[in-house]
């Protein structure tokens, strides 16, 4: 029923205004069944990049565009303390080569190397969401930050609020973009694209509220890490194997 | 086939970066706090002599409120030409999400705008009025266009009785008023949309706002004296060509309109330093914090500070924007030609601080082991060079002064010099 | 009245033109907050876009095998078990009708992905057979020449390692 233009202007601008209350925000959290949660074992990568590959592939990334919505990171601490780092293409062909940032690393001088694949953090307390002008990202009520393509204007601030800089302009729909966590996925029951891609189990997702859940019962039980905690966004990505010296 | 990403093109990224990150924020968004900064500065000029009563600077309020306005309607042009869906621009009046600083923009600039078009309207209404009803000899299309212009502006009010024009003198008062801290906000939320980014480590600072205003205030001031000089140096120049003649008994003569220029250039620098000197207090301010304190993030900073973006930072913006000026200003004997490389300098330096700020906040990765440079697009080959090179900056920064002939024309306000005194 | 408030009604007509064009333009489903108006302020329309209209690409080893089961039966027993059908051949999508072919790509690249030997230590890069420089092992031939993707070991079918088999499927 089509209201009148006034009420329907001072309702849109009043509601504006309004601001749920952090109580009430917690019910609607605590009330719901699905939470949705990331465990990713840095022991376990080997930085194979075909979650990079398989996430451009699914997400509609263009393959050849210098941007990604997960990627791969490689740390190589030397014994003498230098620290190398690098991510080649986001490792979108993986790591194919011993050149560590324009180091030839020989085997014999590395204390210590990993790889610690990166994706959007689904935060708790997004900066990102925070500082959209217009309401185009948003929280769903499980907990995944989503980009609303039609009403996104393109300002780039949620880009800038983003300490992981996991968010970037899609190249195509110009428009900002990042990891969802393959929710058109997630929604039928199969896993986001990087986790069913990754032969060695790096990557898995999980649901918070479901004590069964083997990803949950790691996340309680065992020692995980978070990143840039300082930040205060309260990431749901936990890493095991996270080393002092990842950025 | 490399498909074309935004900002790909103009950054150059070292060491090591996260993959997406790119100098996103460029030029386009150094021009716009430069242009909502000296739209405040006007203002805030112009205020000093309605608010304040400052008489010595009569002659530069209307001018100085009518650039502002020129440069109010220019000033969203950075964004429109910034936002990568710039027909959704609207949509921060329409769905502002009020936990953002830049959705302040929709509601501080809405009120800004009223507030300038309404002082500007009560300032001209008398010259509307008359210009509305002045018996012409022909009519023409383009004089009775005129006409009915100055009629609409007038909003009909045609009284210019003694009572009336004190309602007006008060309705400025208070507008002139309410606009310093509406003006004040336009800009400092500007900064605030920067110093609340607790991802940018460079940014990220409680005293951003208050930078922001300051400086603002600084290059507000300095512009209008520039352009003043300007026009007082043109009018010279007519002076000194035609004589006093009997046909124009009021025509000011060259020495008369060099002796006002330079007092009244004299007057107003005093402001320009004071505001210089706070501005560049808070800024050492915030570097002294930052070496002292040193956080986490001060290992990469200090390289992007003190190395990297040094000649950016100490000779470009503190010694050549800064200390110099200062110097030039407050040397006894202001001659205009030094007032004049002193001004220039001036807006060069709160350039190079918007430049520092945005630029300098997106030099150093995430990673906090990286780093970006910005390579800015001289010549354009397609729309996204253009918009975001050199280009695009010069179309941004000379849009106002586009305008300000466009207003002139319909709300005169250079000054004139006149025997007897003009009732504002 | 006086004529102070004109300009007034000037600004309300304006007011008047942006609400009014906000009711044409912003659609009647913004404005849920289910998450709170900080992070949950949105259309809500836009999660069934993400849940519905964005189709899923990658479908499964048992999407292949309804036709290929030569092929997924040979890779199950072999070493590379596990990896997807879909890690070399892309995602199947809708095959065979878009896109009627998934050829895997030919060269050495997607091999070196995991076969350039990395010998890092603590991560399971180490354990993964390769080559410290594959320009010392047949430069120049594409490695499908000698191996069987679907079934790699030269000598024979193999199985995977241990250690691989765990790290995917967990102690089971």
């Amino acid at each position: 029923m089509r209201i009148s233009v006034g009420a329907a202007a001072g309702a849109g601008f009043f509601g504006a205004l309004r601001v749920l209350a952090p109580g009430e925000a917690k019910a609607i959290a605590q009330t719901a069944n699905l939470r949705w949660i990331f465990l990713v074992d840095t022991y376990k990568c080997v930085g194979c990049g075909m979650c990079v590959r398989a996430c451009k592939l699914e997400n509609e990334i263009p393959y050849d565009a210098p941007v990604t919505r997960t990627w791969v990171e490689r740390y190589v601490v030397l014994k003498d303390g230098t620290l190398l780092a690098d991510s080649p293409s986001g490792a979108r062909d993986g790591f194919t080569n011993p050149n560590t940032m324009g180091r030839d690393v020989k085997p014999e001088e590395i204390k210590k190397a990993f790889f610690v694949p990166k994706l959007c953090n689904q935060c708790d307390k997004p900066p990102c969401v925070q500082v959209c002008p217009v309401g185009a990202t948003y929280k769903t009520w499980d907990g995944i930050a989503m980009v609303d393509r039609k009403w996104c204007i393109g300002c780039g601030y949620c880009i800038m609020g983003c300490p992981y800089g996991v968010r970037f302009f899609h190249p195509v729909y110009n428009v900002a973009e990042k990891c969802n966590f393959c929710y058109h996925r997630i929604h039928k029951g199969l896993k986001p694209a990087c986790e069913y891609a990754c032969p060695f189990g790096a990557r898995r997702i999980g649901n918070l509220k479901d004590p069964n859940d083997p990803v949950t019962k790691i996340i309680l039980s065992e020692r995980v890490s978070i990143l840039k905690d300082e930040y205060g966004t309260v990431p749901v990505v936990y890493y095991l194997g996270l080393d002092e010296v990842v950025r | 086939m490399e498909q074309a990403i935004h900002a790909a093109e103009w950054t150059e990224k070292v060491l090591f970066t996260y993959p997406n990150e790119y100098i996103y924020w460029s030029i386009q968004i150094v021009m716009y706090p430069l242009l909502t900064g000296l739209v405040a500065g006007a203002f805030v000029l112009s205020s000093l002599y309605h608010v304040f009563g400052q008489k010595d600077l009569k002659d530069m309020a209307r001018f100085a409120l009518v650039f502002s306005f020129a440069l109010l309607i220019a000033a969203p042009s950075p964004l429109i030409l910034h936002l990568l869906q710039p027909q959704r621009g609207i949509y921060v009046f329409f769905t502002p999400h009020f936990t953002s600083a830049i959705s302040a923009f929709g509601i501080v600039f809405f009120t800004y705008s009223v507030i300038v078009a309404s002082e500007i309207w009560f300032v001209y209404r008398p010259y509307f009025v008359e210009q509305a009803k002045a018996p012409r000899r022909e009519e023409t299309f383009g004089s009775s266009l005129k006409r009915n212009l100055y009629r609409l502006l007038s909003l009909g009010a045609y009284d210019l009785g003694p009572a009336a024009m004190r309602q007006d003198e008060k309705a400025i008062k208070i507008l002139a008023g309410v606009g310093i801290p509406v003006a004040a906000f336009l800009h400092g939320y500007a900064g605030f949309i920067f110093g609340s980014v607790k991802a940018n480590a460079l940014w990220m600072t409680p005293l951003m706002p208050v930078i922001f205003i300051m400086s603002a205030i600084v290059s507000g001031v300095a512009l209008c004296m520039l352009t003043y000089i300007i026009i007082m140096e043109w009018k010279k120049m007519m002076a000194k060509r035609a004589r006093r003649s009997r046909f124009a008994p009021d025509r000011a003569t060259y020495e008369e309109l060099k002796g006002a220029e330079i007092d009244l250039i004299r007057k107003t620098t005093r402001y320009l330093v004071l505001f210089l000197i706070i501005a560049l207090t808070l800024e050492l301010l915030d570097l002294v914090f930052r070496g002292y304190t040193a956080v986490k993030n001060w290992e990469i900073l200090r390289q992007v500070i003190y190395g990297r973006d040094f000649t950016n930072i100490f000779i470009k913006q503190y010694l050549i924007g800064n200390i110099i000026p200062f110097a030039l200003l407050l040397i006894p004997g202001l001659t205009i030609r030094r007032a004049v490389l002193a001004l220039v300098l001036v807006i060069f330096g709160v350039f190079m601080m918007r430049y520092n700020v945005v630029i300098g906040g997106q030099s150093f990765s995430l990673t906090f082991y990286g780093f970006m440079e910005y390579k800015i697009p001289i010549i354009p080959h397609n729309y996204d060079t253009y918009k975001e090179g050199l280009l695009g900056a010069l179309t941004t920064g000379g849009l106002p002064f586009l305008l300000f002939c466009i207003l002139n024309r319909i709300f005169p306000s250079v000054p004139e010099v006149k025997a007897e005194e003009r009732r504002y | 009245m006086s004529h102070v408030w004109r300009p007034v009604f000037v600004v309300l007509a304006v007011v008047a033109g942006i609400l009014a064009a906000r009711f044409f333009i912003v659609p009647p489903d913004f404005g849920t907050w289910e998450t709170g108006y900080m992070y949950g302020w949105h259309k809500k329309s836009d999660e069934n876009f993400w849940k519905d209209a964005f189709k899923v690409k990658h479908q499964g080893n048992d999407y292949c095998a309804n036709c290929h089961p030569d092929k997924t039966t040979s890779l199950a027993s072999a070493k590379h078990s596990i990896l997807l059908c879909e890690n070399c051949h892309g995602p199947a999508f809708e095959h065979p009708s878009e896109p009627p072919k998934l050829p895997a790509p030919r060269g050495r690249e997607m091999c070196l992905r995991c076969h350039v030997k990395l010998p890092y230590p603590t991560s399971l890069r180490a354990e993964i057979p390769g080559f410290l420089d594959p320009e010392e092992h047949n430069p120049g031939m594409d490695c499908n020449m000698c191996h069987n993707p679907h079934s790699p070991n030269v000598t024979g079918p193999g199985k995977t390692k241990e250690v691989f088999r765990k790290a995917k499927y967990g102690s089971e």
